[in-house]
């Protein structure tokens, strides 16, 4: 699969508060700029990918939205890893020659739409947890707060160290003119905030805005026609060990253990190879936690490697160059919004963002509670 | 003739009955929770049912704030029971922060739910 095929554009729609717009609706604006791009009109996508957190079908919802009527459609739904996770039957599909042009795209109102309580309501009907909702967990956050307060236990991981993941997204989000969140934050800002979830804050928890994103993906030796260069998947893994998080085996090591290895062995690289990092930071442990997994350093050393601004702009290691989930934009699932900064990195147009000489971009996905990992690298043409 | 129920009604029947109760695995002999069809340790489908000791562990702990209009503060937690199994559940009795990790705690079966008192 290795460099078989490339995103040739992407768009986002949205972001932030779209008030008076569909979920469909976002995701076809996001489409629409996707499909500009790549410099492609709407009639020569023949393959749709798509996922919601609501619509059952959005893939027919979608494609008659847009009026077009795709070969191949897809819509696994694996939470908000999904946008990196399709990048697999994807690439299947093209290299099967069963389409030629996919478009996966995302939308949602979760913020000035359709409310989270309400829609929480009748998921919570419809898709029963006997074994946790009668304990009333306040998830995803308390879930993710019983993952923080176990890190914190076993390997004396502090509250000031998951702070500073914080501040790392929103000073990358300070250059990043089409992020939500831009206002200046410090870490005792966050450590003063608002409890959630011991030990988490409202601000180790991720935004809640509107937002829509596309990407268009071809086989590589057609993506060299379109107007901007492509970046080409070079290696993608995905796994998942629970749903519930009563169900994880270890509340410390996340499957982003094995999806991480899977993707660098198809890609042939390794951490040390990666210029510009894209966690999925629902929280801010999640962003530790898979620096880990994914072996930018040590099992229980994320808390030391985060600090003195390490991930930060300027820093060693650039994370998040959006401003993430906390701080730049989530609309319920912030996966394809992985996939669009990374190509946007290695493009080299992301502004005073921009991470010099990004060759090889890490795109990794979370989906539901710490559950569904899924990890993509991507490249420009020099490391084919 | 009446389908026996599955496993998940067969639990909360128990527990409706005041008694907690888990799945051991005929086969490969290790305890299963929550109840499964299938042993998901060595994918038997012969699952029994013992009582839980109710011994536990408190894993990872967390308190959900709440504002005091609403009922307040509660405390979530995971628990390992002595059979080597997990489950959330909540610590009672104690006020939600001074839950702790390691903290040994015992079951009782209240309102068809299995909460924790401190052991």
């Amino acid at each position: 699969m290795r460099g078989t095929v490339a995103i040739a554009g992407v768009g986002l729609a949205g972001c932030g508060e779209a008030p008076g717009w569909t979920e469909t609706e976002i995701a076809a604006a996001a489409a629409k700029n996707a499909l500009d791009d790549a410099g492609l009109g709407v009639h020569e996508v023949d393959g749709l990918v798509v996922a919601s957190t609501n619509s059952f079908m959005s893939g027919l919802a979608l494609a008659e939205h847009l009026g077009v009527r795709p070969k191949f459609t897809e819509s696994t739904m694996v939470g908000g890893s999904s946008f990196v996770g399709h990048l697999i039957p994807a690439a299947l599909a093209l290299n099967a020659g069963l389409c030629d042009t996919i478009l996966v795209a995302y939308g949602s109102n979760q913020r000035t739409g359709v409310g989270r309580g309400e829609a929480g309501k009748y998921k919570m009907a419809l898709d029963p947890q006997p074994f946790e909702h009668p304990y009333k967990p306040f998830n995803p956050p308390t879930s993710y707060a019983l993952a923080a307060a176990r890190h914190m236990h076993q390997y004396g991981t502090t509250r000031a160290q998951l702070a500073e993941i914080a501040v790392a997204a929103r000073r990358w989000a300070q250059l990043n003119p089409e992020a939500f969140a831009r206002e200046p934050l410090t870490a005792d800002e966050v450590l003063e905030s608002r409890m959630i979830s011991d030990p988490l804050t409202v601000r180790d928890c991720c935004l809640v805005t509107d937002g829509g994103g596309a990407y268009v993906l071809t086989r590589a030796e057609r993506a060299k026609d379109f107007p901007q260069p492509p970046a080409y998947l070079l290696g993608v893994g995905a796994a998942h060990w629970h749903r519930q998080i009563s169900s994880m085996p270890d509340l410390t090591v996340t499957a982003a253990t094995e999806s991480g290895q899977r993707a660098y062995e198809m890609a042939g690289l390794g951490a040390r190879d990666v210029d510009v990092v894209e966690l999925y930071d629902a929280f801010t442990i999640n962003t530790l936690l898979f620096l880990e997994d994914l072996g930018f350093c040590g099992k229980g050393e994320g808390g030391a490697f985060v600090s003195d601004g390490r991930i930060a702009p300027g820093g060693a290691l650039p994370v998040n160059t959006n401003g993430g989930g906390l701080s730049c934009v989530h609309p319920g699932m912030y996966g394809i919004f992985l996939v669009i900064e990374a190509v946007r990195q290695l493009r080299g147009e992301a502004g005073a963002r921009q991470v010099k000489d990004a060759a090889v971009a890490l795109a990794h996905g979370n989906g539901g509670v710490l559950s569904s990992q899924i990890t993509a690298l991507f490249g420009t043409k020099d490391t084919l | 003739m009446a389908t026996p129920p599955g496993p998940e009604k067969r639990y909360l029947d128990a527990l409706a009955a005041g008694r907690f109760e888990i799945q051991k695995c005929s086969a490969c002999g290790k305890h299963v929770f929550y109840p499964r069809v299938l042993c998901p340790h060595c994918g038997a489908g012969d699952l029994g049912w013992v009582a839980a000791s109710g011994r536990g562990t408190v894993y990872s702990t967390t308190v959900v704030r709440r504002k005091p209009a609403d009922g307040g503060d509660y405390n979530v937690c995971l628990v390992d029971l002595a059979e080597g199994v997990r489950m959330m559940s909540r610590v009672v009795s104690v006020p939600p922060e001074s839950v702790k990790i390691g903290m040994r705690v015992t079951a009782r079966v209240a309102a068809d739910l299995v909460e924790f008192l401190p052991a």
